[in-house]
């Protein structure tokens, strides 16, 4: 069902993004998404990999703070009005959105949203019944 | 239980008198065996004659860590190297050494010193102890060890390193005190634990630490892993090594040895002697060494002194747990900030790793604090929410012990730097155009 989504601190420090791209790159770590939010002090590098525990054991190894953690990957076709269907069907699951970062796929005529909320299982559930299509682990790679 | 009743339980007018007496003595002796300080009694104008009551001690010039370098390796000699029966030699984390010879007078009265403080921390002739201290130039090993012979308890000079050894020479020779760092002590506990014997068959009850400060949650840690009774003792090499004040069973402050060493409390920025009971640099002078007398020693260690009687009968004046040191305390707008009060807190939070670095800054006119730390919980990264509530515990609870805001930045585990020996842990760019 979730996806496994790495999360990573990285410190405002130029050159610090390089060498964590660096390290997967070694690693043959393919990132499959991401994106990057930060504060004044540090920013949270959010990435979906083809192996996400390859990523996170070769970070470690480098003394980077990685974290795993569950987010939902939902495939919709890109017409007008279907990011509101994902929203409003979470909204009445009760699910609050922490975050969430969309790419689009233009050849296949599709938008990729990926969205971390407080019980992936439930957001899940609720889009499947809306009729969205949620892809699992195996899906993405 | 005391090793020499008499003096240790001795009145304090008393007391007071043998000091002046002994201080006189030591300013006559400085003056008349070793040159730099003729040269500095000289500009200062004083002699021991001029000295009438203990007050006095305040015309006296101080004594430096920076002296004792500058007149490496014997400079600071009172006799020729045919009376010294021992040398040792400090770390010396930056620069050279600093290097201090004993008589054989020198050494009765270490190990007398000593024998006083085990005996007041408990220890009989019925021990069985093991020193955990690194034997060799450092002067904690052989400084407790002889004080521990005098008294005529059965001394395992096991020294430091394999641990593993010493944890079966513990079990197999009953021992029953333990010298140690009160690091080592935690870590030995750790090692016991990881191997195959239950705690039942070692028999510590008693634990004679020092050499580096404790916190009251280490001592509390190290009590409960070996089910002892831990105190902490208080010297250093130039001094003589430890043996100048240590903690009675009542663990109430540390007991100095008043007769051999006379404490003060200064202010370290004015060097003004403060009043009983304040806080300040503690200055030594030691009362009657021969192989290097010192004036007035700057211990650079912070602390205050406690008069009133003690419970266990001693008389000679109690220093509480150093706080710090004068070197590493910065004052930011006007409040005086030790790095000891950041780790006190620091170390209970345990999302974050204890390690931090320091960063002072001007701003316009206002001074700032930074405190760096390494966020080691990885659960709270993908949140900021999370991050930024955990920087605003640290935040609090930093301003509650310091009485200062600061700002509170967390970086990647293990970013920070480590240290082997003292950590440098303060950047001041205060002074930086």
């Amino acid at each position: 069902m979730a996806v496994k989504q790495i999360s990573v601190f990285v410190e405002n420090q130029v050159g610090k993004l390089a060498e964590i791209a660096d390290y997967l790159n070694e690693a043959g770590v393919n990132i499959r998404a991401f994106a990057i939010s930060d504060t004044t002090d540090f920013g949270i590098l959010r990435m979906i990999v083809n192996d996400p525990e390859k990523a996170e054991e070769v970070l470690l190894e480098n003394h980077i703070s990685v974290s795993i953690i569950d987010v939902m990957v939902v495939s919709i076709p890109d017409e007008q009005g279907n990011f509101a269907k994902i929203m409003r069907a979470l909204a009445d699951a009760g699910q609050n959105i922490e975050y969430a970062y969309a790419f689009l796929t233009p050849e296949a005529g599709f938008a990729t949203v990926i969205v971390r909320v407080d019980d992936p299982q439930k957001g899940t559930d609720a889009l499947k019944t809306a009729g969205i299509r949620v892809l699992e682990q195996g899906e993405i790679i | 239980m005391f090793f020499q009743k008499e003096i240790e339980t001795m009145g304090r007018k008393e007391l007071e008198a043998l000091q002046l007496e002994r201080l006189k003595w030591t300013v006559d002796y400085c003056y008349r065996n070793v040159p730099f300080y003729t040269k500095r009694l000289d500009e200062a104008g004083v002699t021991a004659e001029k000295i009438k009551s203990l007050k006095d001690i305040q015309y006296i010039p101080m004594t430096t860590k920076a002296d004792l370098r500058d007149n490496y390796p014997f400079g600071l000699f009172a006799v020729p190297k045919k009376e010294l029966v021992r040398i040792h030699a400090s770390s010396g984390t930056t620069g050279k050494p600093t290097v201090v010879g004993y008589t054989r007078k020198d050494l009765d009265m270490w190990s007398d010193c000593m024998a006083r403080l085990v005996m007041a921390a408990g220890a009989t002739a019925e021990d069985v102890v093991q020193i955990s201290f690194g034997y060799g130039m450092f002067t904690g090993a052989l400084g407790l060890h002889y004080g521990l012979e005098k008294i005529g308890a059965t001394v395992v000079p096991n020294s430091s390193g394999n641990t593993e050894k010493a944890l079966m020479y513990m079990r197999d020779f009953g021992t029953t005190a333990l010298v140690a760092t009160p690091s080592y002590a935690l870590y030995m506990a750790e090692v016991a634990k990881e191997l195959d014997y239950p705690m039942s068959d070692y028999h510590l009850r008693l634990g004679l630490f020092g050499s580096e400060g404790c916190t009251p949650e280490m001592r509390w840690q190290i009590e409960a892993a070996w089910g002892l009774f831990a105190t902490d003792n208080y010297g250093m090499s130039e001094l003589m090594g430890p043996g100048v004040s240590g903690e009675c069973s009542e663990r109430d402050g540390l007991h100095f040895n008043e007769d051999y060493f006379l404490p003060e409390i200064i202010n370290p920025e004015t060097g003004e002697v403060l009043e009983p009971g304040e806080s300040g640099e503690l200055v030594i002078t030691p009362l009657t060494k021969e192989g290097i007398p010192l004036l007035r020693y700057r211990t650079r260690d912070i602390t205050r002194l406690n008069y009133e009687p003690c419970r266990c009968g001693r008389t000679h004046v109690r220093m509480d747990k150093v706080q710090g040191r004068s070197d590493d305390m910065l004052k930011i707008r006007g409040v005086n900030v030790f790095p000891s009060q950041i780790e006190s807190v620091l170390v209970t939070i345990p999302q974050i790793s204890p390690h931090y670095q320091l960063i002072v800054r001007r701003e316009g006119f206002t001074d700032t604090l930074e405190v760096k730390s390494e966020l080691e919980n990885r659960n709270l990264l993908d949140s900021f929410v999370k991050i930024q509530e955990l920087q605003g515990v640290i935040k609090h609870k930093l301003q509650t012990v310091l009485g200062i805001q600061c700002k509170v930045s967390l970086v990647g585990p293990k970013t920070l730097q480590r240290f082997e020996g003292k950590a440098q842990r303060i950047v001041d760019l205060r002074n930086q155009k």
